[in-house]
């Protein structure tokens, strides 16, 4: 996009591009996360890890407003994209859902063919002028998401009929159709067989020359291997945040140690 | 090895033998197979003895015992008839100097007696010169005329009416019933279809054959069409705003219990709201389909709400998840995406609630729309809508309450009647439902 893509060496010199100040979330009265700060970085891959009911996907959903959707969230703190505070009254958490693509736990495609489920974001948002414009869009997407080749003759078949792996990497092409600048993602391999994780996960690294990814993820092995910056949650706390090699190698809390070398969780 | 000999103990025995315990749960398994088949075979029971009695019963309404006569009236008669004081009384006279010439051409024995021809096939005079002030270009030719006989007699040929029952009266004397068996031997009386039963209009107590349904099921027709366009927008919209968009609060729980209460009112309830409300309060007609319309679609929101919400919450929230990600907002997730998918089963619970709607009956009868009301067809859409009408039900009601056995066969067709729209209502909902399940 602006700058050419950056070597994961330099990760400790990039922008800071979400940044998330005394973030409290409550459901009714369960605190689910406390008092939680942290600097996310542009074109990187930020995992978040902890034992499960931790408030890692809690937190990932405060980052697109989809906690919106949920009555009785309660969203408090700072959080703010490139300097604007998402929860400010003039923004829209439509137009910032634009911006901040999400991929979900389980692949969700729309009952529809896979060249409208590419295409619906677009369309909505109005980024194509025409029908071969949006096409181009789509064959962008699908190619960036790995699965243009297998599904270029099928199109017009439905999304609901691919493979788990498939749809999850056209749930991937969806979300990155509408251009978005964040990417979310909720332990999107979680369904998946190790081929198709695989293949995602070659994807996630691909998708940091452009995006800013963030994924939750149960899997130590996969934060590791994909990720440059690792938060560890644990009961609503954000234990430690740092570089993924300096949190795995050399962790400075105790129960983050206890957690990556599998005693607890 | 050393396994073996500590698990046998536990030895099972052998597989090819069935062990007590398996053949008492296989007994138990067979049993609640038969209950369940005798369960299956004691409705189909009751649906073929249902049916079987409603054919039985409903179908001599569709044909009618009528007199086949060729007849020709010049057009000098036609002049001098209408010359005449009573007019009626000289078609009548033509009528039956052709008619005895006929008999006798046919060699039918009985001798003529016009009091009898008159008794079996009621006033001819009104009905040939009405038809003959309609067609004018049809004097001097030879016309054949179905005239239906009387409805004693209709019913003599049907079985309703037995000789023995018959006493000499004014109306049928024993003697009417040799001339009716001769005319019919010499196929002069013949059965014929109906028509005036489909199309036509009630008639009075005194006159079962003329009786018709056709102008009750236009009356059924306009209320569905009020019933349709109130119930199903204002049901969807109240059904997607309480699923989709209202908080979950005291309110709303409130308006959510009342709903459900609301389904189980007894439709007499909304008639005789409807009364109060429509009519005495803000004086909409009586006896009319929209006042009809209006009630049955207070009855019928609750069906509609209750099934719309209940297919809206059966559609997976990943959907909406997926529509909110790539940002749209709530509308567009319900509208492109929530509401195609939960469309099947609204659509089933319209119809559902259509046909319910239609096979209500007293809720019509407390504002006036009985059976007898039906006397004529509107002239127009606004004329459907306000005009006094009835219903299917509700003439089918009126006719069942009249004492002449006529009239019950009369109201055992209108429920075959009825039931075919029913019927047609059902597989309308059917090929719906796949139509939209089609497009996943
Ligand atoms: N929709 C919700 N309503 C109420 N409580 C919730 C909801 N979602 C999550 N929670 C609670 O918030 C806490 C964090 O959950 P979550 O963020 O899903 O954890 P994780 O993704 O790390 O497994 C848990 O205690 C969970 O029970
Ligand atoms: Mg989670």
């Amino acid at each position: 996009m602006y700058d050419a893509p950056n070597p994961a060496t330099e990760v400790g010199q990039q922008d800071i591009k979400i940044t998330a100040k005394d973030v409290q979330v409550y459901y009714a009265d369960t605190h689910a996360i406390k008092n939680v700060n942290v600097d996310i970085v542009d074109r990187a891959v930020t995992a978040f890890i902890g034992p499960s009911g931790c408030g890692k996907s809690t937190f990932l959903r405060c980052i697109n407003r989809m906690n919106d959707t949920i009555d009785i969230c309660r969203v408090e703190g700072d959080i703010r994209i490139d300097g604007d505070d998402i929860y400010d009254k003039r923004v829209d958490p439509v137009q910032l859902r634009a911006k901040v693509g999400m991929v979900f736990q389980k692949p969700n495609p729309f009952p529809k063919s896979i060249y409208d489920n590419v295409a619906y974001g677009p369309r909505i948002h109005g980024l194509a002028k025409n029908k071969a414009d949006l096409d181009i869009i789509v064959e962008r997407a699908l190619r960036r998401a790995a699965i243009w080749d297998e599904v270029k003759d099928r199109l017009t078949a439905p999304g609901t009929g691919l493979s788990g792996g498939q749809q999850q990497r056209l749930c991937i092409a969806r979300a990155i159709a509408t251009e978005p600048e964040v990417l979310l993602m909720d332990e999107p391999c979680s369904a998946l067989d190790p081929i198709a994780t695989a293949q995602v996960e070659e994807l996630i690294d691909e998708l940091r020359r452009d995006y800013t990814v963030v994924i939750v993820t149960h899997s130590m092995q996969q934060a590791a291997r994909v990720s440059q910056k690792t938060a560890f949650f644990h009961l609503g706390d954000l234990v430690e945040y740092g570089d993924t090699e300096q949190i795995f190698t050399n962790p400075k809390d105790e129960r983050t140690e206890r957690y990556v070398t599998g005693r607890i969780g | 090895m050393t396994d073996a000999s500590q698990s046998g103990a536990h030895h099972r025995g052998s597989l090819l033998t069935v062990d007590a315990r398996t053949r008492k749960r296989n007994a138990a398994e067979a049993r609640f197979r038969y209950y369940g088949m005798a369960a299956i075979l004691t409705g189909v029971a009751f649906l073929v003895v249902l049916a079987v009695s409603i054919v039985r019963s409903g179908l001599p309404a569709f044909t009618t015992m009528a007199v086949e006569v060729e007849f020709t009236l010049t057009a000098e008669q036609y002049a001098d008839a209408e010359g005449q004081l009573f007019k009626t009384r000289a078609y009548e006279g033509y009528f039956n100097a052709a008619f005895e010439q006929q008999l006798q051409d046919r060699n039918v024995q009985a001798g003529f007696d016009p009091e009898a021809v008159n008794r079996i096939i009621g006033n001819t005079g009104a009905t040939l010169r009405s038809f003959f002030l309609e067609n004018e270009d049809l004097l001097g030719q030879p016309v054949t005329f179905n005239l239906p006989t009387s409805s004693r007699i209709d019913g003599y040929f049907k079985g309703r009416l037995l000789r023995e029952n018959v006493t000499d009266s004014r109306f049928l004397e024993v003697s009417d019933l040799d001339l009716a068996d001769e005319l019919a031997e010499a196929g002069i009386i013949q059965s014929k279809f109906n028509w005036t039963f489909i199309t036509g209009k009630d008639s009075g107590v005194d006159n079962p054959g003329g009786a018709g349904i056709g102008a009750s099921v236009i009356g059924s027709f306009f209320m569905m069409l009020v019933v349709l366009f109130l119930s199903l927008p204002i049901g969807v919209a109240a059904s997607i705003y309480l699923e989709e968009f209202a908080p979950k609060n005291r309110i709303t729980d409130l308006i959510e219990v009342n709903i459900s209460n609301l389904a189980a009112v007894p439709s007499i309830v909304f008639g005789i709201l409807g009364l109060a409300v429509f009519i005495q309060f803000a004086h909409l007609p009586q006896s009319a389909p929209l006042v009809g319309g209006l009630v049955l679609t207070l009855m019928t929101l609750p069906t509609i709400i209750i099934s719309t919400r209940a297919s809206l919450k059966s559609v997976p929230p990943s959907i909406r998840d997926a529509a909110l990600g790539v940002g749209a907002s709530k509308m567009q997730a319900v509208f492109h995406h929530v509401l195609p998918l939960a469309m099947p089963g609204i659509l089933t619970g319209t119809i559902i609630g259509l046909a319910q709607a239609l096979g209500e009956t007293a809720p019509l009868l407390l504002i006036g729309m009985v059976g007898f009301v039906a006397r004529e067809y509107p002239d127009g859409l606004i004329s459907g809508f306000m005009d006094p009408n009835s219903a299917m039900p509700a003439q089918i009601y009126t006719w069942a309450a009249r004492s002449d056995g006529a009239f019950y066969e009369k109201a055992w067709g209108g429920i075959i009647i009825l039931l075919v729209f029913l019927l047609a209502m059902n597989i309308i909902a059917i090929l719906l439902r796949r139509r939209f399940e089609r497009r996943w």
